[in-house]
This record gives structure tokens, C-alpha cells and sequence, in this order.
């Protein structure tokens, strides 16, 4: 395959939205101008698992202003077998929170007021929502494959003989809690039907799977519903699945037609409604020879799904991709627990997965008195470790080696005794990064010329905050080989092509590959059927995604490196992290300004993830009980004193025609880690349990 | 209970009713159709509603629209005169200061009238020498932004970024400081 040449393409434009959205001008989902808009507000059980008996809406139907209330007794019949999105199908309730009716009203204010006054009887039923007793008592189950070329059980070798053999062994449990999204944009939905036409404006990373899935709950025909989604104020993959409260608001449309529904999740409702990332229970085992050569890898992941769906963390991916061994064995079991189905969260499967194997190859450089980097570039493997293909390209040694320069990496015998400033333990930490180059399915874009030059790309994709919409016509102005100001792209609307979900890194390299062979296609009919100028009245061409041919030949991987410098308090154990720094392989970059936004949003996340945030079950009552912004905590700007993100040089021409791997992912995966392994260094402690508050560092 | 009240919203009259519940933040976004201030949790918890309410920036969910009556506020929309972007603004385009866009406005809102209270010599948490310096006393004196990216980040943490864009959300602001 060979890839464009760029010329719009590594430029750090300013993104082409930015001027709207400095302002707020760019409108979200819920902003959308519409005409009488009605508001909805949602009724949640307030038991984890049992029965409702019975439901009195006499006096919220009866506050003025109110348009009506759903229940399970009033509500269509959806024709899914999804168990997170049958909401209002029976009596039964599957977890805390679950939606159990709603209530449409003229305003918020008496729409929130009203869903108060919806008074609901349960039976409850005794409910299981502990993942630690599941897993001591063996209730656990193998999950289905999650993707086909990345397996949930793997046997290579003979682990047990090799780790028994080895000279170095490690072995440990990492625990990561239960982790929420929270875009700051909340899940919003304006709803209308008109006539049999359904108009949604969803905050959404994937307008395709709106389409689809809602057309398929209701029982319509993909073609009666249009779906907008011109801004996304954040989603880190809470989005790309539908969740109940766009259903909930599909169904209050239906009982006032022509009114449009405004439905905002709160931010309580957010730690419930729209997927999170399940709490895993981790087990490395490691065994070396005296030189640090990995003999033998085992990784277990123990994690929750719900006993309405499934869906599997899939912490152990990455770990076939990182290190050479002989012998590897990795398991994965999830246990069905009475909570709201976990999903995808930005880099799923790698980012807890990966602060597990690396926070236990730091433990494996002490133990083998080796310099941490020094142990990863010992262990870099030749081809896949798993399956023998070549990689299309491996970037994580030159990571390591440019990061180390940069960050004025020290060289050590994991044994150096750490620095004390002015009464803080300093400390600093590595560890590596990686996800892999997904192919998403399904795209198709059409490109329109006119013969004043002027292109227009057309595609159901969506700029969810990650410069797509800049990025993307930077790509379309180098596969159309013309100048930028002559390209504008179009999307966020269902009316175009169909792209696939902005998500698991892979929008822009899906839909960027799909808008190079479009302008393969128009070049190849202006040349062929017009001579070589463009038609009067213009062309068009709409291509499908094309095929990879290297995609069986070729393992494909983007790395990184990350460095952390840590400092805690000699005595109250604050944590601070003065600096982290991240260089990444990440194929071409295609805007740097944007890529780098990505990256640091990333590593700010991960560092995040290192200190501060954990969503707090209640077992008694089956909910997370720091629902809010105040309690669960997310970096803030005092958070963050120094990250930078930095990249090498690479060409790949194996993975599309753009040379593209992706950034979203990789900026958080190993960024834990790496801080973790500084607060070692800097304090001897080891904390394998995220988030490492200062409770967990009394012993020093 | 419905109320008639005024406010002035960046630069323009308006009248409307309001809910006595209704927040000044849904005032804005629901009654007068203004949605530049955004609302990320509805509890005063991250930021993203923060308006200039009489000169001083604010969250808008935490007001009531009724206890306002008579107000003066600006959002992020009328920072500047029509269709032009105040430096702020420029400078948050310029330094790639977001991603999603979603925080914006309430940073934007509330960079500026921190630059105010700084000017001012309103003292913060990181503030540890008098601002001026000299008799030991806070709030004398200006507090230098320009030199102090720790001032910046400490003031500036009421407002949340979850696609974590401080990084650049703290060049952007220290430009301005400086011109
Ligand atoms: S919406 Fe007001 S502070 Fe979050
Ligand atoms: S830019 Fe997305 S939350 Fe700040």
C-alpha cells in the first residue's frame, strides 16, 4: 500500500471550530433551537433487584403543566433483546437506578418536580453486587471473544514448568476500582416524531448505531430516523453505545407527536445510565533469567459484567503484544453481577491492563537490580510474541530511548535510593504504552466537485472533541491532492454516507481511509470519463472502506513511553506529580496541534485515574455513592502541573493510505503506571491498588 | 410559582418569566435560548455554567433567576462586541485550549474575570507573600499572573476539563496576562 504525500497534512492548524466554541456558539445536542420544546425527567428504582408492586402517578399527572407519564404499564413494547435498553418492559428491576418511569412536562422545572411525586412500591429480592466474594466463591464466567484476533485465553508454552524454572519470579494482585466517564457534556437527547419520522439530536460517537439501534427497539425502518450530531461535548467511549436514556426519550416523544423532548441526564444519573468501566482484580506472574529475559507471563483479569448483558474489561489484551516469552498464558472471567452493564471506556482493556503488567515489570526490574528502561528494551520481541507476524511497525524502543533523553531519565539500579526535597521523597517512574490499530467497518463517504474546484465530503462521521472535523479535511485535501480552502466536510448528520463510530482510536483512520479511495475514484473518472477537467455539472462518487490487504500479514500496534516524576510529602503523604512526559508512535500525525491535545488529554487522565478517581459502591444498596463531581474526582488544573507529549518519526505504510494509527487511546494506557512506579522510587511503597490516595503510603 | 424579572444579558435587555425554581443557568439556556454557558452537573461542581454575574464571574446553577432580578450578566457569547473574539478567546483557539468545547465558555468566562481578581489583589490558596509585598497584608497589591502559572492553576480549578486540556488551558491564559 503506499500512503498520500502530505502537504495539509502536519500542520498544526487551529481546529475550524474553534471560534463557536469559545463562545459557545456551537450548538450540543439539548441546544439545538426548537420550537415548544417539552422536558422530561426520569424515575429511577431505588432497590437493586426485585419487583415493583405498584406505581401511583396520580399526583404527578396531576401537577399542571405536566404531558404525560411513562411506566412500565404505558410504555410501547421494544422489539430489542438488550437488556440495559428494555427499560419499562415489566415490574422487574435489575439494578439501583435503573429507569423505572419518566415524566414529560411543559418545563424542567415541573418535569423534575412531578418525577418526584411518582410514588413507586417494591418487593425487593436479596442482590449480589460483589465482585471479591464472586470471585472467591468461583462465580465466574469465561466472556464471549470480545474481538476474534484478540483472544480471551491464550496457552503458549508451558508457563507453570517455566516460572517454576526461572531464576527472578514475581507475582502479585493489581486491583483498579470501579471508574465513570463523565463527559461534561452529560448524555443529552432532543426528541420528535412527526408523523412516522423521528428526529433525534443525540450527543453520540456513533450516529450510525443511534440509527440502527433505535430503528430496530421501535420497529421502524432505518429511514424514518434522522440522527444529528454536529458537537460532542466529550464522550471517552460512554457515547458510542446507545444507552436507556436515549430509549427513555424516544418514548416520551411518542406520547406527545410534534413536540420535541429535551432530556439531559443529570450528573447522579450518569454513574448509572451510560456504561463504566468495571473494577478489575488482577493477577501477574513474571519469571526472568538472571539477565531480566522474560521466561514466562501469565495475566489474569477478574472483573463484573451484569446479569442483563455482558460486556468484559478486556484488561489482558495488550500483554501478548508487549514482551518477548516463550511461555504465556492469559485467562479473563468476568462474574454477572446485579448492576448497570459496564462498557467501553477510553482504551478499554489497556488502560487497567496495562497498569497491571507494568507496574509488575517495574517489580521485575528491582527484583532483577535492573534499570527499568533497560529491562523493556531487553525484552522487545521480534515479531509478535504470540503469533510470529511481523509487526507493520514497533515503535516502543525508540519511545523509550527519546523519552528517557528528554525527560533526563537517570540510568538505575532499581535499588537507588531516592531523593528528599525540602521535606518531599522524589521519585520517578517509567512505563510503556500501547493500543492496537482497529479497523472499524462500515464506513462509506461521498465526495462531490463542482467545477469551480470546490470538494465536498460527505460522511455520518463526528467530531466528538478530537479535531476531527480539522484533522479529517486536512486527510480529504491530501487524498484529493488540492489545496484545503477548496475542501469542506460535512457531518454529524445521518443524511450522509455511513461512517463508523468515532471511537477505539479508529475514526479518523476508518473514515480517513475511506475518503482517500473516493478521491482515487473521482480522480480516476475525471481522467478516464471527462478528460481530464471536471464536468459542468460536476461529479460525484460515493466509495465503501477499502479492504487492508496487510491486515493478516501484519500485527499492527501503536506505542509509547511514559516518564512520571512523583513527589510525597515526608509526613502528611500528599502525592503530587510535577511532571509527566509521553512520546508516542502513533504512525503520521496528522495535525500536531490536535494530536497533541489528544495525547496530554490522555496522560491527564491517566494521572487522574493514578490518584484521584474511583466510583465507590455501596454493597448494601447496589449504588455508587460519590455520583457527583464534588466526590468522584477528576483531575483538575492544580492537578496538573507539567505533561508533555511528544512523537517519532514514522512511516507505516502497512495499516491505510493515510499512514495513521490513531491517538486517542494511547495517551492513558501505562500513564498510571508510570506514576505508580514513581510513588515506588520515591517511597519504597508499592501501591497495586488504584488510586493511590496517601492512606495507602502511611507506612512510610 | 411563575415571576416576571429582567435581566441584562450580554449587553441586550430582556424580560421573561421564570419558574421561582428556575436557575439562572436554565434562565439562560431554556428561557432566553443563550446556551453558551453550559451545564456540565447542575450542583456548582465543575465550572462549565460560569457567567459574569454583575462583574463577578459566577456559577450560574447556583443562582436562582429571581434573586436576580435586575442583573447584569455576560457569557462567553458576549464577551465581545458581534462576531469578534475577545483575547481570551483568541488566545484559547491559539494554544488549543480544548478539545470538545464543552468547558469553554465557563473557562473562558472565568479566565477573565480571574485576570479582574487578580488585578485586584485578591490573594489565593497559592498566594503566600503579600501581593504587593511589602506590609505583609493581602489583597494590596496585584497578584502577577504572568509569571505565576501556579496562581493560574489554582484559580482556575473550579472549572473542570474532563478532555483535560490545562496544559494549554494555562499558556492560553498566562499569554494574555502578559499583554
Ligand atoms: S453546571 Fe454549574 S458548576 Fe457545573
Ligand atoms: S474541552 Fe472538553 S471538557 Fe474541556
Amino acid at each position: 500500500m503506499s500512503i498520500i504525500p502530505a502537504r495539509a497534512m502536519g500542520r498544526p492548524l487551529d481546529r475550524f471550530d474553534g471560534a463557536d466554541k469559545v463562545r459557545g456558539l456551537a450548538p450540543y445536542a439539548y441546544e439545538h433551537p426548537v420550537a415548544r420544546p417539552a422536558y422530561l425527567s426520569a424515575v429511577r428504582s431505588t432497590i437493586a433487584t426485585g419487583q415493583i408492586m405498584g406505581i401511583d402517578c396520580s399526583q404527578a399527572s396531576a401537577q399542571p403543566g405536566v404531558l404525560g407519564v411513562l411506566t412500565h404499564l404505558n410504555a410501547p413494547r421494544l422489539g430489542t433483546d438488550d437488556g440495559e435498553l428494555r427499560i419499562l418492559q415489566s415490574e422487574e428491576v435489575a439494578f439501583r437506578g435503573q429507569f423505572v418511569g419518566a415524566v414529560i412536562a411543559e418545563t424542567s422545572e415541573i418535569a423534575r418536580h412531578a418525577a418526584g411525586l411518582v410514588r413507586v412500591d417494591y418487593r425487593p429480592r436479596p442482590h449480589d453486587v460483589d465482585l471479591e466474594s464472586s470471585r472467591e466463591q468461583g462465580r465466574l464466567r469465561v466472556p464471549q471473544q470480545i474481538m476474534p484476533m484478540f483472544p480471551v485465553t491464550v496457552d503458549k508454552g508451558d508457563v507453570e514448568s517455566a516460572l517454576a524454572a526461572a531464576s527472578v519470579r514475581v507475582e502479585h494482585n493489581y486491583r483498579t476500582p470501579w471508574y465513570n466517564h463523565n463527559p461534561i457534556e452529560p448524555h443529552t437527547t432532543i426528541a420528535c416524531w412527526n408523523d412516522d419520522q423521528l428526529t433525534l439530536y443525540v450527543s453520540t460517537q456513533y450516529l450510525m448505531g443511534v440509527r440502527s439501534t433505535v430503528a430496530a427497539a421501535f420497529r421502524l425502518d432505518p429511514q424514518q430516523v434522522r440522527v444529528y450530531a454536529p458537537h460532542v461535548g466529550g464522550a471517552f467511549g460512554s457515547k458510542v453505545p446507545v444507552h436507556s436514556d436515549l430509549i427513555l426519550a424516544v418514548m416520551a416523544a411518542q406520547l406527545v407527536p410534534g413536540r420535541s423532548v429535551r432530556f439531559a441526564l443529570t450528573r447522579h444519573q450518569m454513574f448509572t445510565q451510560t456504561g463504566y468501566r468495571s473494577p478489575t482484580i488482577q493477577r501477574v506472574r513474571l519469571g526472568a533469567d538472571a539477565e531480566g529475559r522474560l521466561t514466562a507471563v501469565d495475566h489474569e483479569s477478574f472483573e463484573q459484567t451484569s446479569r442483563l448483558g455482558e460486556f468484559a474489561e478486556h484488561a489482558t489484551r495488550a500483554t501478548p503484544t508487549m514482551y518477548a516469552t516463550p511461555h504465556l498464558r492469559i485467562r479473563q472471567q468476568v462474574a454477572a453481577l446485579d448492576l448497570p452493564t459496564p462498557s467501553i471506556m477510553r482504551a478499554p482493556g489497556e488502560s487497567v491492563g496495562m497498569f497491571a503488567l507494568e507496574s509488575a515489570m517495574d517489580e521485575l526490574a528491582v527484583a532483577c537490580g535492573l534499570d527499568p528502561v533497560e529491562l523493556r528494551l531487553r525484552n522487545e520481541p521480534v515479531a509478535h510474541p504470540l503469533d510470529g507476524r511481523p509487526f507493520s511497525s514497533r515503535g516502543l524502543a525508540a519511545c523509550l530511548r527519546e523519552g528517557a533523553r528528554r525527560f533526563g531519565w537517570q540510568p538505575r539500579q532499581a535499588t537507588t535510593t531516592p531523593s528528599r526535597q525540602d521535606g518531599w521523597l522524589v521519585g520517578t517512574g517509567v512505563a510503556a504504552s500501547t493500543y492496537p490499530v482497529l479497523r472499524l467497518p462500515g464506513s462509506k463517504a461521498t465526495i462531490r466537485v463542482t467545477p469551480d474546484g470546490r470538494y465536498t465530503v460527505l460522511m455520518a462521521a463526528v467530531d466528538i472533541g478530537t479535531g476531527t472535523r480539522t484533522a479529517l479535511t486536512q486527510v480529504a485535501a491530501d487524498a484529493l491532492r488540492v489545496d484545503l480552502a477548496q475542501v469542506e466536510l460535512r457531518l454529524g448528520d445521518t443524511a450522509y454516507p455511513p461512517a463508523a463510530q468515532e471511537g477505539g482510536s479508529a475514526g479518523i483512520t476508518s473514515w480517513g481511509a475511506t475518503i482517500c479511495v473516493g478521491a482515487d475514484e473521482l480522480r480516476r473518472r475525471i481522467a478516464a470519463e471527462h478528460g481530464g477537467t471536471i464536468p459542468a455539472d460536476g461529479l460525484e462518487v460515493t466509495v465503501d472502506m477499502p479492504e487492508n490487504p496487510h491486515l493478516e500479514q501484519y500485527a499492527m500496534h501503536a506505542f509509547g513511553a511514559q516518564f512520571a516524576e512523583v513527589r510525597v510529602h515526608g509526613e502528611t503523604g500528599e502525592i503530587r506529580v510535577p511532571r509527566q512526559l509521553g512520546v508516542f508512535a502513533v504512525g503520521r500525525v496528522v495535525n500536531p496541534k490536535t494530536a497533541r491535545s489528544q495525547l496530554i488529554g490522555g496522560m491527564t487522565m491517566g494521572l487522574s485515574m493514578a490518584l484521584h478517581e474511583a466510583s465507590l459502591l455501596d454493597p448494601r444498596y447496589g449504588h455508587v455513592i460519590n455520583h457527583d463531581l464534588a466526590t468522584y474526582h477528576v483531575s483538575s488544573n492544580a492537578d496538573v502541573p507539567a505533561v508533555q507529549a511528544h512523537w517519532i518519526a514514522e512511516q507505516d505504510d502497512q495499516l491505510n493510505p493515510v499512514g495513521i494509527k490513531g491517538a486517542g487511546e494511547i495517551g492513558i494506557v501505562g500513564a498510571a503506571a508510570a506514576i505508580a512506579n514513581a510513588v515506588h522510587h520515591a517511597t519504597g511503597v508499592r501501591v497495586r491498588e488504584l488510586p493511590i490516595t496517601l492512606d495507602k503510603l502511611l507506612t512510610v | 410559582m411563575d415571576t416576571e424579572i429582567s435581566l441584562r444579558v450580554d449587553g441586550a435587555e430582556r424580560r421573561l418569566t421564570v419558574d421561582t425554581r428556575t436557575t439562572l443557568l436554565d434562565a439562560l439556556r431554556e428561557r432566553l435560548g443563550n446556551t453558551s454557558p453550559k451545564k456540565g452537573c447542575d450542583h456548582g461542581q465543575c465550572g462549565a455554567c460560569t457567567v459574569l454575574l454583575d462583574g463577578r464571574r459566577a456559577n450560574s446553577c447556583l443562582a436562582l433567576a429571581v434573586a436576580h432580578d435586575g442583573a447584569e450578566i455576560v457569557t462567553a457569547a458576549g464577551l465581545a462586541a458581534d462576531g469578534d473574539l475577545h483575547p481570551m478567546q483568541r488566545s484559547f483557539i491559539a494554544h488549543d485550549a480544548f478539545q470538545c468545547g464543552y468547558c469553554t465558555p465557563g473557562q473562558i468566562v472565568s479566565a477573565v474575570a480571574m485576570l479582574d481578581e487578580a488585578a485586584n489583589g485578591w490573594p489565593s490558596a497559592v498566594t503566600f507573600e503579600a501581593p504587593d509585598g511589602s506590609d505583609g497584608a493581602v489583597g494590596t497589591g496585584p497578584v502577577d499572573l504572568a509569571t505565576s502559572p501556579d496562581e493560574i492553576r489554582e484559580r482556575m480549578s473550579g472549572n473542570l476539563c474532563r478532555c483535560a486540556a490545562y496544559a494549554n488551558i494555562v499558556p492560553a491564559i498566562q499569554e494574555v496576562a502578559q499583554s
